[in-house]
């Protein structure tokens, strides 16, 4: 049919079957070139600003090799930031999971109303609504010295006197780390949500027909099920709570002195306080290169699915 | 026998139910406390014992915003950039997933593992070289800069998720146009667009929340108080007066009443590509 019509409409310089083959590029084009420009050449330039020595400020930064990153690998705050960064990712990573598996579980149990199910739904999710910034500054308000939760722990005789959370070099980090993981557990409550409802019913039939238990219809039913989500979800979230910038810059700003340095903050202030463009960009390619290793395991995973 | 039955039934329906509300305190308590927060009077905030309602209900937080021209204008140009950017990632997004759902070419493969991998690239290593690129084309503290380089993080999402829509779309739709002597660009325009509503809608919703939400690029490529976002606005709010409570709350409250509101219209189109996003993609 669409051969025929090809015949009859046969037009311009390009043969029918050349116009064909052209028309799928003509839908990707757009896009192809904005990734071109936004991701292609950046990527190109600041591996080459990484190499230079004082990239955008020197009107004639010359070629140093990798200079910049020994400089960054010797600076012990560096390496710092980097043990700041795992502890507070793994940490949110692992009870961004714990708590949103809680919470799908609970919100996928039979034996709550369905109308109080979708309500809460609703409710459970609203963490995840709210901008970086906003959470950081409800955390500051939470955690003020003066604030809600030292005097609720206050009389709960928790604490006996009143703990700066965000500027003690000893509590800052776990804090920071606390108010992320509030903000970042919906993402995985709405996908295991959705994970839990796929699972196949008769499952459960066959494994209550065999006499298992709750507890082993969860181990041997359930996880598995869920496995491939909590994977990508979790690889996923590694990936962007290493990335993490907003949330810090708004509570400590990396302090009290370099005792919330995560490896964002820590490259932006070399470049945009320091204005030390190229052992920024050396930085910038560190978090690169962790983000891609994760990032290949991610689109492994996706395509073993 | 009793026993038995108790703990078979009602205890864990109410150990569910108490989990639920430990659930409920711990995602809500924060909010309910920063909204409440919002409508105290300054020197009511950290009074002794802590109260979640204030003792005077006062909107003075909201009237000092709204009688600001300079707060006003925050969220001015939030809205702009947001709305901008969600128009425009849509119109990318929609022509993209088409080529991606109804055609199969060269390079099809490397270009959806490029744009997989794009939304996992760290924002901080793409600002460095923006800001020598946004330096270098004069675009500097302009919406343009903002609206260019939101689309970088919204795309992608877009796109995969359009892409995702369309795929449970039969062909048949597209080929019946052909049949009728129409282009692709028509069967996309006139059948496919009009029966892609509920993708669009989540999509433009998760879109406009990105663009909304974002810092980092909006605190480093735009400079004057004129161009500043809300997000912005609000981090300025507090280096400049750290006291004024219940303002920084009243602008958080205002800042994400619009996702809020967004949420719960789209809330089943939204999860429902959320959860299609994740689950398979």
């Amino acid at each position: 049919m669409i051969r025929t019509q090809a015949r009859t409409r046969k037009r311009g310089m390009l043969s029918y079957k050349t116009r064909k083959r052209l028309v799928p590029f003509f839908y990707v084009a757009p896009a192809t070139f904005l990734f071109c420009l936004l991701m292609l050449f950046p990527m190109i330039t600041v591996l080459r600003y990484s190499l230079m020595d004082g990239a955008i400020t020197k009107k004639d930064a010359a070629f140093v090799g990798l200079q910049n990153y020994v400089t960054i690998f010797n600076d012990p705050v560096f390496w710092q930031s980097v043990g700041q960064t795992l502890y507070f990712t793994v940490m949110s990573v692992i009870f961004h999971l714990l708590i949103g598996l809680a919470f799908a579980l609970l919100l996928n149990s039979q034996r709550v109303d369905p109308l109080i199910r979708s309500i809460l739904r609703v409710l459970y999710i609203m963490p995840w609504l709210f901008t970086a910034v906003i959470i950081a500054i409800i955390w500051r308000l939470l955690l003020d010295p003066n604030g809600v939760i030292n005097s609720i722990l206050m009389t709960l005789h928790i604490i006996n006197f009143k703990v700066e959370w965000f500027s003690s070099t000893k509590t800052a980090l776990h804090a920071l780390t606390f108010a992320n993981i509030w903000a970042g557990y919906p993402l995985y409550m709405v996908s295991l949500l959705a994970g839990l409802q796929g699972i196949p019913k008769d499952l459960y039939e066959a494994a209550g027909i065999d006499g298992a238990n709750e507890f082993q219809k969860f181990r041997y039913i359930t996880i598995p099920q869920l496995m491939p989500i909590i994977i990508s979800i979790a690889l996923l979230d590694f990936i962007w709570t290493m990335q993490v910038f907003p949330l810090v810059w708004m509570t400590t700003g990396g302090g009290p002195i370099y005792a919330t340095e995560v490896l964002s903050t820590y490259t932006y202030k070399l470049a945009f306080s320091s204005y030390e463009f190229s052992r920024a960009s050396a930085s910038a390619i560190f978090i690169l290169i962790i983000s891609m290793g994760a990032t290949y395991f991610y689109i492994k995973h996706q395509k073993a699915r | 026998m009793a026993k038995r039955s108790l703990s078979r039934t009602i205890l864990p329906t109410l150990l569910t139910y108490l989990g639920l509300a430990v659930g409920l305190v711990f995602a809500g308590f924060p909010i309910l406390w920063m909204f409440f927060t919002s409508l105290k009077s300054n020197t009511e905030i950290f009074a002794l014992p802590p109260r979640l309602l204030p003792d005077h209900f006062t909107n003075v937080a909201y009237l000092s915003i709204f009688n600001d021209p300079a707060k006003i204008r925050f969220f001015l140009n939030s809205y702009l950039v947001a709305g901008v950017v969600t128009l425009l990632t849509l119109l990318i997004a929609i022509l993209t997933a088409y080529g991606f759902s109804r055609y199969s070419f060269r390079f099809k493969n490397t270009l959806n593992v490029f744009i997989i991998s794009t939304q996992t690239v760290p924002p901080i290593t793409l600002l460095i070289p923006y800001f020598g690129m946004v330096v270098a084309f004069g675009i500097f503290n302009t919406y343009f800069a903002l609206i260019l380089t939101y689309m970088v993080f919204t795309l992608p999402y877009a796109i995969l998720l359009m892409t995702g829509y369309l795929n449970t779309l039969p062909r048949e739709l597209d080929e019946a146009v052909l049949v009728d002597g129409g282009s692709s660009w028509t069967a996309l325009w006139r059948v496919i667009i009009p029966l892609s509503v509920p993708g669009i809608v989540a999509t433009a919703v998760y879109t406009f929340l990105l663009a909304w939400n974002e810092f980092l690029f909006a605190l480093t490529l735009t400079k004057s108080m004129d161009m500043r976002t809300v997000p912005i606005g609000i981090e300025l709010l507090m280096g400049q007066h750290a006291f004024e409570w219940n303002e920084m709350m009243a602008m958080s409250v205002l800042g994400s009443l619009p996702l809020l509101l967004l949420y719960l219209i789209a809330q089943r189109y939204f999860l429902a590509g959320m959860a299609a996003g994740s689950v398979k993609s």
